[in-house]
């Protein structure tokens, strides 16, 4: 291991700079913007340099660390706030301050309007430095941190228009969706902790052998039920369609191409446990498997454009981690598809900005139309973004969820041919609602109902988004080239105890087969959406379109199955902290008060009865010692 | 004569003194009462000095002399002020301490 003394320089720099920011106060409205881009811009150019350094290394060697303090220090409990920077770190610290910066020089111009922008960037700031310390920990613990700051960045950014109380009640949903998660993570240090007496990556993955399965079993199990909370998977993916409540680079930042993802980090870094575990492998399959398809279903149904963008972040989320779910051999392919979904998904989200900022705010769909000749270069990469997504080749979206569909058909037995079929039809699903999206938005009849034109975004939006869909057109072929991705990540991910099934599909007949499968979606949603469309939702539609816009009731069943409960269940212990707790308290004041009025009786001024009561009282004292002495 | 008639005598004063103490309203006579009981101490006092030989007890009946003879211009000096600014020397009539 090599040591560094960079890192710190990664969560220090963007972590000062949002506390400058929000100290500072209003004095810093004129330059706070401008700061906290270069500082994300900064951390950006360390990313580079520390990945070519890197790169210029032995690949034994490559993984650095840096010793910041002793932070725990109890009996043989030590625990260091230290930092990893590996082959798998620095994929995501590429990605977020990447994405980061861009997303930094679009709010410049997006929020130019806001009052509070120097907030927003100081918000902004502090998810940079959250989000490193979460990649960058080599402990859960340290992880620990940055997964509660990430929490928090989103919860204040969701909230950042929290003048709004259905913006600030979308905030507090995603906060507690996100706590249930975070319950699972914390139990899963403690249990890591019981079972190794340790919680840093490297220490657990030493010992993994000295554990039981079931013990391996129960932390896995806590570990994606933290991971189904980030990362906004089934069942406690409720929170992140309301999250879209937030400005909509925050919509693109955290909740698409980055926050989201870190479930899929979280199980990748423990790759070590899951791979001993496999029941709780197959319950990430599991949940990967429904997720893709809840949110491409869901997807399919909303007419706020910024929804169905996230219903989709959903399904590729799904998509991740469902790749996670195979193994040593998934890993890398979540990896692959989370860094081309940054790409597109971000890129699509800023178009989708760009979109409302020429239309006055205007999230329905169904409110657009024609917009492709206004805005013809947020229409363009909003559509080289579509085409990655849906995975036409030779995009990014083709090459990163061709793997996945790959590796899942050949998982072997039923459960690869049931996972396979799942991943296609998420892909014919994706292709539809994704060609929906496009047509409605960008394609026939101008339905906004009010004469003022659409108009283009001016260039500091347009130049982000330009860059990230040069990132969605070419990563896919870039970080599949002769499996560069995947020889990088070997050293991380394990794949030593890799074990090839006998191959279901071949990769050409895989692809084939998304690809006609991609073909029956977008024939379907064209079909279905070219001519002209009302401006208003149909009423009549199957029963199916009516719970895909409910969310499939996930709503309801929270409200109805944890919500209500849990508000009755806080009611009766409120009952009996008043009753019990308050009525003992109470009821010790009352005996006082009661006893002292009868003894005041005693105190009645007349110097005789004092007199008298010393005199029994010397007397009784005599007769005691009397008794007791013969 | 036995000594232990001057421990008997010593007592009987000593219950006068307290039974007096109770039962009389009149300031000026539970003073003497007090007074009667604090020379019932004194001559047990000086009682056990010629039982035991030494001259302890005799010593202790001094200081209560001493101490009774400040306590009777204090206490005077207050049953005084009292009866001026009452007009009775009754202890039940002093009674403002109560509730």
């Amino acid at each position: 291991m090599q040591i560094s003394e960079n890192l710190v320089w990664f969560i220090a720099l963007p972590l000062f700079s949002s506390a400058i920011l929000l100290l500072v106060g209003k004095r810093a409205n004129s330059w706070g913007h401008i700061a906290a881009t270069t500082v994300s811009a900064s951390t950006f150019v360390i990313g580079v340099i520390e990945f070519f350094a890197m790169q210029a290394r032995p690949e034994e060697n490559r993984a650095v660390v840096q010793k910041l303090f002793t932070w725990i220090s109890v009996g043989s409990f030590n625990v260091d706030a230290s930092l990893l920077l590996d082959q798998l770190s620095i994929c995501f610290v590429l990605l977020i301050t990447g994405v980061g910066t861009l997303i930094h020089i679009y709010s410049i111009s997006y929020m130019s309007h806001d009052l509070d922008r120097r907030r927003f960037f100081a918000y902004l700031n502090l998810f940079i430095a959250s989000m490193l310390l979460l990649v960058l920990g080599d402990s859960y613990l340290n992880l620990y941190v940055g997964w509660e700051g990430v929490g928090l960045a989103s919860y204040l950014l969701i909230g950042f228009w929290n003048q709004k109380p259905a913006y600030a009640t979308a905030a507090k949903k995603a906060f507690v969706a996100n706590r249930v998660g975070d319950v699972g993570l914390s139990l899963a240090i403690m249990i890591a902790f019981a079972t190794f007496g340790d919680v840093t990556f490297s220490g657990i993955k030493e010992q993994t052998d000295a554990a039981s399965t079931a013990q391996l079993t129960a932390i896995g199990l806590m570990l994606l039920l933290a991971a189904c909370g980030k990362s906004a998977q089934f069942p406690l993916q409720s929170w992140l369609g309301d999250a879209m409540a937030g400005p909509t680079p925050v919509s693109a930042l955290i909740h698409a191409a980055t926050m989201v993802t870190a479930g899929v980090y979280l199980i990748t870094r423990s790759s070590f446990i899951f791979d001993e575990a496999p029941i709780a492998q197959l319950m990430v399959l599991i949940v990967g498997a429904v997720t893709l398809l809840f949110g491409a279903i869901i997807g399919t149904a909303k007419d706020d454009i910024k929804k169905a963008l996230a219903a989709s972040t959903m399904s590729q989320i799904g998509y991740m981690i469902l790749a996670t779910g195979l193994g040593p051999i998934g890993y890398a392919f979540a990896i692959m598809h989370l860094l081309t979904h940054g790409f597109f998904k971000a890129s699509m989200f800023l178009g989708a900005g760009s979109v409302m900022h020429g239309m006055k705010d205007e999230v329905n769909m169904r409110k657009y139309g024609g917009i492709g000749k206004f805005m013809p270069i947020t229409a363009i990469t909003f559509g080289l973004g579509y085409l990655a997504i849906i995975g036409v080749p030779p995009f990014a979206g083709f090459y990163s969820k061709d793997k996945i569909i790959e590796t899942a058909f050949n998982a072997g037995g039923i459960k690869g041919i049931a996972l396979g079929i799942a991943t296609l039809l998420g892909a014919a699903i994706t292709a539809f609602y994704m060609t929906r999206v496009v047509i409605l938005t960008f394609f026939g009849n101008e339905r906004w109902g009010h004469k003022d034109e659409p108009h283009e975004s001016p260039a500091l939006m347009l130049i982000p988004i330009a860059l990230l869909s040069i990132g969605s057109v070419a990563s896919g072929y870039l970080l599949s080239r002769g499996k560069s991705l995947v020889n990088w990540l070997e050293p991380v991910v394990n794949p030593l105890k890799e074990h090839h099934a006998e191959e279901l599909f071949s990769h050409t007949t895989v692809s084939l087969m998304t690809i006609s499968v991609v073909i029956i979606g977008v024939s379907i949603a064209v079909r279905k959406y070219r001519g002209d469309q009302s401006d208003t939702a149909p009423e009549k539609v199957s029963k199916l379109t009516i719970a895909a816009r409910k969310d499939l009731f996930q709503d309801s069943l929270n409200e109805a199955a944890f919500m209500r409960p849990g508000q009755s269940l806080i009611q009766k212990l409120l009952n009996i902290d008043h009753l019990v707790i308050d009525g003992a308290v109470r009821s010790v004041g009352v005996v006082s008060i009661s006893a002292g009025s009868k003894l005041r009786s005693l105190q009645n001024g007349y110097v005789r009865s004092y007199a008298l009561m010393m005199v029994i009282g010397v007397l009784s004292l005599i007769a005691v010692i009397w008794v007791v002495t013969a | 004569m036995p000594i232990a008639n001057y421990l008997y005598l010593a007592a009987i004063l000593f219950t006068i003194g307290a039974v007096g103490v109770i039962v009389r309203r009149n300031a000026i006579v539970v003073f003497m009462c007090i007074e009667l009981m604090l020379n019932a101490a004194n001559l047990a006092f000086v009682t056990f000095a010629r039982i035991n030989g030494n001259l302890e007890g005799q010593v202790v009946a001094f200081f209560t002399m001493v101490v009774a003879a400040c306590e009777v211009v204090v206490g005077l000096a207050i049953i005084v002020t009292i009866y001026r600014s009452r007009r009775s020397a009754s202890v039940d009539d002093a009674s403002l301490l109560k509730r």
